[in-house]
């Protein structure tokens, strides 16, 4: 049940877990009722009932808010394939670009959903600890370009690049999650968060002092400029590098959590803090790995996105990092898959979306509104599927 | 009550004293206000730049032109020494209006000098004279800030950069008279500057016989540019004209060759993104394009003595191409208050009104982009617009090409 519902009632949900802890404690043997079970009190009895039995003015008006965007998004596409602008040669490269973009935002993406999975913190400063790494390794491939390094051993050299950028942004993680973020573990909600924002601002200006205002730009790889073809199908080499990248580093953290003995004890710490505090698992310990793995991910995303832009300067995090969000929420923040899945659906929404929902529409310049439909899809999907994509994966008792 | 008398006493002796001084120092009456500078204050002329984030390079480039005109006035003015303050105005309109609001609380400012960019010049200029403060803008060059239907608010509003009707028709004119292009497209980033731009040059390409063939547009913080490049290449234009600023722009540059089907299109920008950030944003890609920018060889001769104090001073060539700009903007304001300011012994009046009056009766300056005449409307320019090339030979050493590639005149 998404928080916006439950009202303003701190005592509600206090009222509403006594009454599972009852449940609990009478029906030992049996599964645990479902949510709004009947021995819900009369008072919470109408928040409490299942979603699909009710249907309240909200709802309608939200539906057909999604009906209509929905009909809009189809009127405008089919009027735009019916033109014919278009060949199949652009939308495939519509569909390649992106995809390099989309998985740099799901790789942004994975740190604010681990971090949410378990703290159920929003990490504002996640787009700093993403800027942080590729704006000190760009000094470092400023070398490799000088020395020459980068023209002979660009394999060498780049891997270099991506392991300065990945330690620093691990190690800004760390230390966020050290001074900023762990004193203020057991204060209210809103707390961390108004922290997150100044410990932002704060690494932003910090990295504006250190490297200056403007920006630098990254080298041109010989090796990764210009198209190649794969079959019909005519790709960037670099746009390959990016996507392959990052789907290794995605299915590499996927099988981390999944597979390992650390990854079931973060998972653990996720589900459960105290009752993975008593099977022994070291909870502070965890944390500071999750914002580690966090870092690591926004530092191999930050060289990607340098490689695709070349631009870096100390607010570079801020756009990106938003969209990463959002890729969460979309995918169902807290989830891991969905995080991946959101961030790509973004990328190929804002490079498809624009084309094909709006120029049939006739609006000029449609690009211009390219947030504007991103954050349209996210309100759709949010309307249909309230917990994104794949849903969030929280443990019940912290739902 | 010998305690009450003896300050009723000093009451009336200190009243007395005052009207005494007032009598004594009569200012100037003003319909707006009178800036008192006493004996030793100095004269404070606020500026309102880009001197931060990745257009910083501009703001910079103007900031310096004004330093060097306070440097050449021996850093006096009428006796008294002149101080320079300053507020970052952003590129956008938010930061126009935060630098704008702040330079006009302190009622020490006499005269302002800015904004660089036009988005930022719309809700700021207003703000500031509203307080009474008239702003000389560098390089502002929308030319809806000078347009006879932009309202009385905009009244303390001039500039001595030229107006985008100039440019705009320049760089159309380039792209049919010397490349023979018969089809373009444009992007603007939804600035003031940008948008303006892009619009007179469709509308003069028209007039000359060409064919605009789509008009995008993009965001400043915008970095992905290949979708809406490869909607563009849908048509084929043998030309795009993107006006906007560096960041952007050396994205569009440095992606436009990637996108199939454009790699032969010729590419301009304008005075926005003539810069040396611009060609480290953009790299090798910015090999062979154009920029439109005032012709620096028609300056003044006083723009050769300019530009060894500037390399003296700052140790670099100049930056963007305002600074002469700036320069002028001061030397304008020096000018005007010179012509209007009171002094009464060791106090200076300056009636507000009456040098907002002075700024704008301007005529026949002697400056180094030219000689300055305001029109009605805040127009100080002597517009001499040039397109310049790059080459790889600039590029490589980030620096600003020497000499333009194509006049109008």
């Amino acid at each position: 049940m998404p928080a916006g519902r439950q009202g303003p009632a701190g005592v509600l949900r206090h009222d509403r877990s006594r009454v599972r802890l009852r449940a609990r404690l009478f029906c030992k043997r049996r599964p645990a009722p479902p949510r709004g079970d009947h021995f819900a009190s009369k008072d919470t009895d109408a928040m409490a009932r299942p979603t699909r039995s009710r249907l309240t003015p909200t709802d309608i008006v939200m539906w057909t808010i999604g009906a209509i965007l929905i009909a809009l998004i189809l009127w405008g596409s089919i009027a735009t394939l019916a033109r014919g602008a278009y060949s199949l040669d652009h939308w495939v490269d519509f569909t390649i670009f992106g995809l390099a973009q989309g998985s740099i935002y799901a790789l942004i993406a994975m740190g604010y959903t681990m971090v949410y999975g378990v703290l159920r913190m929003i990490n504002f400063a996640h787009s700093e600890v993403f800027m942080s790494g590729p704006y000190t390794a760009y000094y470092v491939s400023a070398y490799f370009h000088r020395s020459g390094l980068l023209e002979t051993q660009p394999v060498l050299s780049m891997a270099m690049v991506f392991l300065v950028s990945m330690a620093t942004s691990t190690l800004i993680a760390y230390l966020l999650e050290l001074i900023a973020y762990r004193p203020l573990r057991t204060a209210p909600r809103l707390v961390p968060l108004i922290t997150a924002i100044g410990a932002s601002f704060f690494l932003q200006y910090v990295f504006r002092g250190l490297y200056g205002s403007g920006f630098q730009a990254y080298p041109v790889i010989k090796a990764l400029e210009g198209p190649m073809h794969l079959g019909p199908v005519r790709v960037l080499k670099f746009q390959l590098v990016v996507i392959f990248a990052a789907a290794l580093l995605m299915l590499a953290l996927y099988q981390f959590t999944q597979r390992t003995r650390l990854g079931r004890a973060l998972r653990s710490v996720s589900e459960d803090k105290e009752a993975a505090a008593l099977m022994g698992v070291d909870v502070d310990r965890m944390i500071s790995m999750t914002f580690m793995i966090g870092g690591a991910a926004a530092g191999a995303a930050g060289v990607l996105y340098a490689i695709m832009f070349k631009q870096v300067h100390f607010f570079m995090g801020f756009i990106p990092g938003l969209k990463a969000f959002t890729a969460a929420v979309l995918g169902g923040i807290g989830n891991i898959p969905g995080a991946m899945l959101g961030g790509i659906f973004l990328g190929l929404v804002e490079s498809i979306g624009p084309s094909l929902f709006l120029d049939g529409l006739g609006i000029t310049a449609p690009y211009q509104l390219k947030d504007a439909i991103a954050f349209t899809m996210l309100v759709l999907v949010l309307i249909f599927r309230p917990t994104g994509i794949l849903g969030e994966r929280l443990a019940v008792k912290k739902a | 009550m010998t305690r009450r008398f003896a300050l009723v006493v000093a009451l009336v002796v200190l009243a007395g004293f005052t009207v005494a001084g007032l009598a004594q120092a009569a200012p100037p009456k003003d319909p707006i206000g009178v800036v008192t500078i006493k004996k030793g204050q100095p004269i404070h002329i606020a500026y309102w730049m880009v001197v931060a984030g990745p257009d910083a390079s501009l703001g910079t480039d103007t900031k310096r032109g004004v330093e060097i005109a306070i440097q050449d006035q021996g850093g006096k003015l009428l006796g008294h020494p002149i101080k320079l303050s300053g507020q970052d105005e952003g590129c956008n309109a938010e930061g126009g209006q935060a630098a704008a609001t702040k330079i006009a609380s302190d009622p020490t400012v006499v005269a302002a000098i800015g904004s660089n960019c036009s988005s930022a010049a719309r809700p700021g200029a207003p703000i500031l004279w509203k307080a009474g403060i008239p702003t000389v803008s560098p390089s502002n060059t929308a030319p809806y800030l000078t347009d006879p239907k932009r309202g009385p608010e905009y009244d303390g509003y001039l500039r001595t950069a030229h107006n985008d009707k100039v440019q705009g028709a320049v760089a159309a004119q380039f792209a049919i008279k010397k490349l023979g292009v018969k089809t373009a497209a444009t992007i603007h980033d939804g600035s003031v500057y940008a948008e303006q731009l892009q619009a007179v040059f469709a509308e003069e390409f028209k007039k000359l016989g060409g064919t605009i063939t789509s008009q995008e547009a993009v965001a400043p913080t915008d970095t992905d540019m290949r979708p809406v490049l490869t909607k563009i290449a849908t048509q084929k234009p043998q030309f795009i004209y993107y006006p906007i600023f560096i960041a952007a722009a050396g994205h569009i540059t440095r992606q436009v060759k990637e996108v199939a089907g454009l790699e032969q299109t010729y590419l301009m920008s304008a005075d926005g993104s003539f810069s040396p950030d611009f060609y480290k944003a953009a790299g090798e890609a910015a090999v062979g394009m154009f920029h439109s920018s005032p012709d620096f060889s028609a300056f003044a001769a006083g723009y050769k003595g300019f530009l060894d104090k500037h390399q003296k001073k700052y140790g670099e060539k100049p930056i963007a191409p305002f600074h002469a700009h700036g320069y002028d903007a001061a030397l304008m304001v020096f000018k005007a208050i010179e012509k209007v300011a009171v002094k009464e012994g060791e106090t200076l009046y300056i009636p507000r009104k009456a040098l907002r009056d002075a700024l704008y009766a301007t005529k026949g300056l002697k400056g180094l982009t030219g000689t300055l005449t305001c029109d009605p409307y805040g127009d100080c320019a002597d517009p001499r617009i040039a397109v310049y090339q790059q080459t790889a030979e600039n590029i490589k050493k980030l620096v600003n090409p020497e000499s333009p590639f194509w006049k109008p005149y």
